[in-house]
């Protein structure tokens, strides 16, 4: 039995196609879901992200605690800013992706996937016992709701005095949101300016139906996971369980750039990362565009010549390049002449440069 | 509730038959309910116009933005003429199902079996919902 958000009576009253998603139901879309990517494309869109885990580590160690749990020196990490980062196993292998905002000297708030936050909080718990430091799992407490699109800071100034405009991508501040405390943060997983709203569950209803209202003449539309899933991969942002996952390093991923090998103290992965971060990985995760309209999906092979030279992770139409597009784990070399096998046909692909879709700033 | 037309045939596949009371050529496409779960259709492969097929067999697809299902012929003959408008525009599926949105016709050999009334239809849908 999935699990409902605070939300779940809103969804259904906006006629929502519910899913289990990582044991929560959750709205696959409301309408089409192609409108709804592309109102977060050239308006805004509004997310419930409830399903999310929010971790609270907290005490004089706290920072230290996550410099040796984590592969970020999140010490560096001034208050009010965020950082995306992993929790790797001994072997580097990813247990997941995290964003960790510090809120203060000694409290960060390490924001997990839904399908992983428990063990996420056990880790952390775990790996934080030998410092001065608690780690806590508020991800209860918690609804998350998102205000993603070009029109995002427009539609959130109407409801609070938080200095939205000084508020730097990566960087959350405490404010009041139609009269509710939430953590603002400038993130997302869109590709697109916008903002993460922590809040209450109790507060979700009302600050959801207050964003509606204040979104309306801006075109803002609810959108679901359905488009949520095709903007982070036009921006090309991994997803845990497909780009992301313990056989994999952040290496693996393109995304060794994590990990901070000259911060102080050992780190959970440290010497598995360290042997092999001046190798080039077997594969790499690369972008693929379909030259013709069938869709490489999740699962299928990438083949050159016939022969096996990889895998596809993630792969959707796309509105906005009008073309399927694909993130793959290819063999390092394998560049041109690529096809994906969709159902035994051989489709030809290009490799391109990611992200698929970068936005105007 | 999708709309299930009285005048139709059905699959268990998702797919409605018009024509059948007439005899000779009949028209397919994919039912309403079936283009909600599929969500928005992008791309839709269908048979070419001449071919034989026989009841059951694959012939075509249908691919939404989460999934792709196959098309199966719902009864045996010749594929006598295509759809390009939906092969142009997919969002046809969603937008007119019954109507714009048709898929192919077939000029049936054999007796068609195992069609559902929009009755027995409706019975399959609201058990998978």
């Amino acid at each position: 039995m999935s699990r409902p958000t605070p939300l779940r009576d809103v969804h259904e009253s906006l006629g929502a196609t519910l899913t289990d998603f990582a044991g929560w139901l959750m709205p696959l879309r409301y309408g089409s879901e192609s409108a709804e990517h592309n109102a977060v494309r050239q308006a805004a869109g509004l997310f419930d992200l409830s399903h999310m885990g929010e971790i609270f580590v907290t005490g004089p160690q706290a920072a230290e605690a996550l410099d040796y749990a984590l592969v970020g020196q999140l010490s560096a990490l001034t208050p009010g800013r965020a950082r995306y980062t992993m929790i790797v196993n001994e072997r580097g292998g990813v247990l997941d992706d995290l964003i960790v905002y510090r809120l203060g000297d000694e409290e960060f708030m390490v924001v997990a996937n839904a399908s992983n936050y428990e063990k996420v909080a056990a880790e952390l718990t775990d790996r934080a016992k030998p410092y001065d430091a608690a780690v806590e799992d508020r991800s209860e407490r918690y609804a998350l709701i998102a205000v993603q699109g070009p029109r995002a800071q427009e539609i959130l100034a109407t409801l609070t005095d938080a200095d939205l405009a000084g508020l730097k991508y990566y960087a959350g501040l405490p404010g009041l949101v139609d009269g509710r405390e939430a953590l603002i943060a400038r993130t997302g997983y869109t590709g697109e300016d916008g903002f993460e709203l922590f809040v209450a569950a109790q507060d979700a209803v009302p600050l959801w139906q207050a964003l509606t209202v204040a979104g309306e003449p801006y075109g803002l539309l609810p959108a679901g996971l359905s488009s949520r899933d095709t903007l982070r991969l036009e921006a090309g942002m991994p997803l845990y369980g497909n780009e992301l996952g313990p056989e994999l390093t952040p290496f693996d991923a393109g995304l060794g750039r994590v990990v901070k090998f000259d911060k102080p103290g050992d780190f959970v992965g440290r010497s598995a990362l360290e042997a092999v971060k001046d190798t080039p990985p077997r594969r790499r995760l690369v972008g693929l565009v379909a030259r013709g309209r069938r869709v490489p999906r999740h699962g299928y092979p990438v083949t050159k010549d016939g022969a096996v030279v990889g895998e596809v992770t993630s792969g959707a139409p796309s509105q906005t390049l009008g073309k399927p597009i694909a993130l793959a784990y290819v063999d390092t070399g394998a560049e041109a002449g690529l096809a994906v096998d969709i159902r035994g046909s051989q489709e030809p692909v290009d490799l391109v440069e990611l992200p698929f879709y970068r936005r105007n700033k | 509730m999708s709309n299930i037309p009285d005048e139709l045939s059905y699959t268990k596949e998702h797919e409605w038959v018009a024509g059948l009371d007439d005899g000779i050529t009949v028209t397919v496409g994919i039912t309403a309910y079936a283009a909600e779960a599929l969500g928005d259709v992008v791309y839709v492969q269908l048979p070419e116009a001449g071919s034989s097929v026989a009841a059951g067999d694959s012939v075509g697809e249908v691919e939404s933005t989460k999934s792709v299902s196959e098309i199966y012929a719902p009864v045996g003959g010749e594929i006598v003429e295509v759809n390009q408008a939906i092969v142009d525009d997919p969002s046809l599926a969603n937008s007119d199902p019954y109507g714009e949105g048709w898929m192919f016709r077939v000029r049936i050999e054999g007796d068609p079996e195992d069609l559902l009334s929009a009755a027995e239809y409706t019975a399959l849908t609201s058990g998978e919902s």
